[in-house]
């Protein structure tokens, strides 16, 4: 069977162009807006969806990240009532879902029945925070659901080998040493890291951590296999809120910085 | 007659900084170089008698080691059980253990060729230690403090900027140790190539748990000696409070192999075992992984950590050392808990009867050794670690307590 993620990938490398991923907290503001939200996303023209599983100690992230997974976890948010609400948003679109979690929740939840579970919901790939390769969970689904792979400005040569070799789906490459947040100015030496990377794996390679503009999204595009947007939608949707027009304005939000990365055609 | 189970408890962490189940490394990626640095920074130190000697002398001259092992002859006679000796940690230059571990993190972060210590605090005295450090070494220093905790412990925040080092309010979640671990943890993905993290207790990834230990098994090296010229016989029992379990694991550490030593590591009972209340892993706690490590935490089960309550800013922490778990589990040590109101009681005992104003993290040992005394057989030998003084607790106690009875 076939993932979702790598048709995406394979389609976007037909045009020669990159994916437009972004990152939502899972409930945030609620489990019900979060399926309009979705919606909403692919319709501004989101290539993958990233949902974040809320954590009371998010502890790689900026606080924008930290104030939406405290939102989602006062509006009663858990990973059981998540994974289904990702099945009814599976039914409504099609892009790719990325789970994006620190280990506790989905070590409480048990992680061969999270993987079942995530799988019969629909979701493609899993991105843990804060679990190493060397902590390795082995997973009975590693050809049907993705493990992302997170590769840091710090991480030395040997070690991109050892992680890539772990990864399946896309490698995510962190452009900053920091948390997330939304930043003035792109991280230096982005597309030296991507070279390197791709010296050892022939997976997409997205870059992700402080991106916000379109100006921002259509640079890194020229570089890399997909484009990570999270914080500035996060912080968005937190400024919305409960406001009914929340699906049009985060649309109109949204879709130019996916413009902006479906602009760049690049050269073969 | 005892089984006699043997555990190479000194063969422990293995390389993956595993104590059985429990520990290992659960960070983001960015910081696993810096992990990987540390690790064989230390290690390279360990076996270089240059590291070990400029340790030795600054515990001994500018820390105050050997700390005394004091007989409490009032107090045990007032109990009427047991023999009852307090190891002066509380003595220590900045008045607890806490100094031992930021001494020896200190020398390493100079020998890494960092420039900038980064710290949590939760009682502020590892914030204190941190910040004498970091002026003794010329290194520049920021403490992350929970907000409420800079309140309960403002003399501590006072200590920390007249040492030079910046404290910084963290105002999230219950404003205390946990979320002030989680700050510092996003500065130095931040800035680490440049800075230390001076990490409080036996916590976090590998290798802190097993460093953190290292440095403050001389409270148990001295205690043994110690016990040894005044009792002939090694204790009956040692007991120690344990937030993270770094002065506890310190003090019993020498003995683990010593089957007929007894312990006991108490950790907070608040006001109650109810979520919320304590702060006692092993009552209500299970199996998880926060800040760095694998080990008993209070999470609920959607893998949420609970919120935690004590009196003492020092044990009120919703996770313990890994070390720990694996001595739970094997049953090598007991955990217990005191409650508040224990503790308060205890203080003001020990103030009267001894002279000594205890913190109120190490009063919780006092409570546990004062409850449990008349259980105890008279010619057995108990030491209790004083890991720390009160006078940071003056301010708080003096709201809560009357001061003529
Ligand atoms: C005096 C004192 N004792 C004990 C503790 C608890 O830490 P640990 O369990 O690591 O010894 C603290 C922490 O702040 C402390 O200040």
């Amino acid at each position: 069977m076939t993932n979702r993620i790598d048709e995406k990938f394979t389609a976007l490398k037909r045009d020669n162009r990159s994916a437009f991923i972004v990152y939502i907290t899972g409930g945030d503001p609620s489990l019900e807006r979060t399926i309009e939200i979705a919606a909403t996303l692919e319709r501004a023209g989101a290539d993958v969806l990233e949902i974040g599983v809320p954590f009371s100690d998010p502890l790689a992230d900026g606080i924008a990240n930290q104030l939406g997974a405290q939102r989602a976890l006062q509006a009663g948010a858990t990973l059981p009532k998540l994974l289904y609400t990702i099945s009814l948003i599976r039914s409504r679109i099609s892009l790719p879902i990325v789970l994006y979690s620190y280990l506790n929740p989905i070590f409480q939840y048990g992680f061969p029945q999270f993987e079942e579970d995530a799988l019969a919901a629909g979701v493609d790939g899993i991105l843990f925070l804060d679990l190493p390769p060397e902590e390795g969970i082995d997973s009975s689904h590693a050809h049907r659901i993705h493990r992302i792979r997170l590769i840091a400005p710090t991480t030395p040569e040997e070690r991109i080998r050892s992680i890539t070799g772990h990864a399946s789906g896309f490698v995510y490459y962190v452009s900053r040493e920091g948390v997330t947040g939304e930043r003035d100015d792109l991280a230096g030496s982005i597309p030296e890291r991507l070279g390197q990377i791709r010296k050892h794996t022939t997976l997409p390679v997205v870059v992700g951590f402080g991106i916000s503009s379109p100006a921002q999204a259509a640079q890194v595009a020229a570089w890399a296999d997909g484009v990570v947007v999270g914080s500035a939608i996060v912080r968005k949707i937190g400024e919305l809120g409960k406001d009914p027009g929340l699906s049009q304005k985060l649309l109109d939000f949204v879709t130019p910085i996916g413009d902006a990365v479906h602009s760049v055609v690049k050269g073969t | 007659m005892q089984p006699n189970v043997q555990i190479d408890t000194s063969q422990l962490p293995d390389e993956q900084g595993r104590f059985g189940v429990f520990g290992g490394v659960f960070v983001p990626e960015t910081l696993m170089p810096a992990i990987e640095q540390l690790r064989e920074e230390y290690a390279r130190a360990k076996t270089d008698p240059e590291f070990g000697w400029q340790l030795e002398e600054l515990l001994r001259t500018f820390c105050g080691r050997p700390t005394p092992l004091y007989f409490a002859e009032r107090l045990t006679q007032k109990l009427g059980g047991p023999r009852i000796y307090f190891k002066r940690e509380d003595l220590l230059h900045t008045g607890a253990h806490k100094i031992n571990n930021a001494v020896g993190q200190a020398l390493l972060a100079v020998r890494m060729g960092k420039k900038r210590l980064i710290a949590e605090t939760g009682a502020g005295q590892h914030g204190v230690a941190t910040a004498t450090v970091a002026a003794r070494f010329g290194l520049e220093c920021v403490v992350y403090m929970g907000e409420t905790d800079m309140k309960r412990q403002a003399l501590n925040v006072a200590r920390m900027e007249f040492l030079g080092a910046k404290v910084v309010p963290v105002t999230v979640g219950q404003a205390t140790l946990k979320e002030a671990i989680n700050e510092a943890m996003r500065d130095w993905v931040t800035n680490v190539r440049t800075t230390h993290y001076l990490l409080g207790t036996v916590y976090g990834p590998h290798p802190y748990p097993m460093m953190v230990r290292d440095f403050h098994r001389v409270i148990g090296d001295e205690t043994r000696r110690q016990i040894l010229a005044v009792e002939e016989k090694l204790p009956d029992l040692l007991v120690a409070c344990v937030g993270g379990g770094s002065n506890a694991i310190g003090l019993f550490y020498s003995f683990l192999d010593d089957q007929n030593v007894a312990m006991v590591g108490v950790e907070a009972g608040g006001t109650g075992i109810l979520p919320g209340q304590h702060a006692a892993r092993f009552q209500g706690g299970r199996l998880g992984v926060l800040q760095g490590t694998k080990t008993y935490l209070l999470s609920d089960e959607d893998g949420q950590i609970q919120l935690t309550h004590s009196i003492s800013a020092g044990l009120d922490y919703a996770a313990v050392g890994p070390e720990h778990s694996y001595l739970h589990d094997i049953g090598r040590v007991h955990y217990d808990y005191a409650s508040d109101d224990e503790v308060l009681d205890a203080f003001q005992l020990v103030a009267k009867i001894e002279g000594i104003l205890p913190a109120l993290e190490s009063t919780h040992a006092l409570a546990y050794v004062i409850k449990h005394a008349r259980e105890m057989p008279p010619n057995h030998v108990v030491v209790v670690n004083l890991s720390g003084r009160g006078d940071k607790d003056v301010d708080q106690l003096a709201q809560r307590l009357p001061r003529l009875t």
